[in-house]
């Protein structure tokens, strides 16, 4: 099923995309609606799901993580390890902050922190090469990054 | 510099980002009213930007999410530049990420599905400036997404 969004339902999405601390005052006056109407539309988009959750933003350089790595996971026996097995030890890695499945070259994308190249190497040596049923990995190392708010105008 | 106060806010911050201050104080062992005021040193601090709403493009009815690895023509002084420039005029380009590695950049690509993703392949992906070389992921499931980091 998908959602027939109207353009306060768009305009309040990329506000929140960018800021999800905005009370529902604030967003109805920047939109030109009553605190209420706002609420009620907000409430909504949580409640059909277009909204799935919030996310904290932090600065990770200025928290010690210097290096984000980008890895690529390829599989090396499939079939005799559950997907659901790697999956599970994957997420429970502090460093990898986000995992997602992908078809194609690789089978796995994780995102990687680490303080430096050395402790990267820790993480890489000690946690992903030690995972079930890890193969071919490989390694790019975030130089910038960019977030678009996407096909909401 | 952070305390270790500091740290478990930003633990269980993370964790539940939409909980109420006196909950989030609680669980890191500490008043409201210290813990509105820790957050907000880091806020000016810098350490703390904020928080944003995860869009779920799938409920918005894009069913395809697939990332682009791309290789660029680095002969061309301004090629990175160019590239990133007309990138970001591509609505359905939710993120675009540079790279030291086998990948110069990285663009992650929605579409409603196969059809549109395959229209904007042809009309404005393979038209970006500079482009050696362009491979496809697709996206099946996304198993983490909160980003958290290990503080």
């Amino acid at each position: 099923m998908t959602l027939t969004l109207d353009d306060l339902d768009r305009q309040l999405l990329a506000a929140l995309a960018e800021d999800a601390t905005q009370s529902a005052g604030a967003l109805g006056r920047r939109f030109g609606v009553s605190q209420p109407v706002a609420w009620r539309r907000v409430r909504r988009l949580q409640d059909l799901g277009a909204i799935k959750g919030r996310r904290v933003v932090l600065d990770p350089v200025a928290l010690g993580f210097g290096v984000t790595v980008f890895l690529g996971v390829k599989l090396a026996t499939k079939g005799r390890v559950s997907l659901e097995d790697f999956e599970r030890a994957v997420t429970a890695i502090p460093e990898v902050q986000t995992v997602e499945h992908i078809l194609g070259l690789y089978d796995y994308r994780l995102r990687v922190a680490a303080r430096d190249i050395a402790d990267f190497e820790r993480v890489l040596r000690r946690r992903i090469m030690t995972l079930p049923g890890v193969g071919n990995v490989e390694a790019n190392v975030l130089l910038s990054e960019e977030r678009r708010p996407g096909p909401l105008g | 510099m952070l305390n270790d106060l500091d740290r478990r806010l930003l633990r269980h911050i993370q964790a539940d980002p939409a909980q109420a201050m006196a909950d989030l104080a609680d669980a890191a062992g500490t008043t409201p009213a210290v813990a509105s005021r820790r957050l907000a040193r880091m806020r000016s601090d810098g350490v703390l930007k904020g928080q944003e709403a995860v869009i779920d493009w799938r409920a918005l009815g894009y069913e395809v999410e697939v990332s682009l690895r791309i290789t660029l023509d680095k002969t061309q002084a301004r090629a990175f530049d160019e590239f990133l420039a007309a990138a970001r005029e591509i609505p359905e380009v939710l993120e675009i990420q540079t790279f030291l590695g086998l990948v110069d950049v990285r663009l992650s690509v929605i579409a409603r599905d196969m059809a549109h993703y395959q229209q904007l392949y042809r009309s404005r992906i393979l038209t970006l400036p500079h482009v050696a070389d362009i491979e496809a992921l697709m996206h099946v499931a996304r198993i983490k997404w909160d980003e958290a980091l290990p503080v």
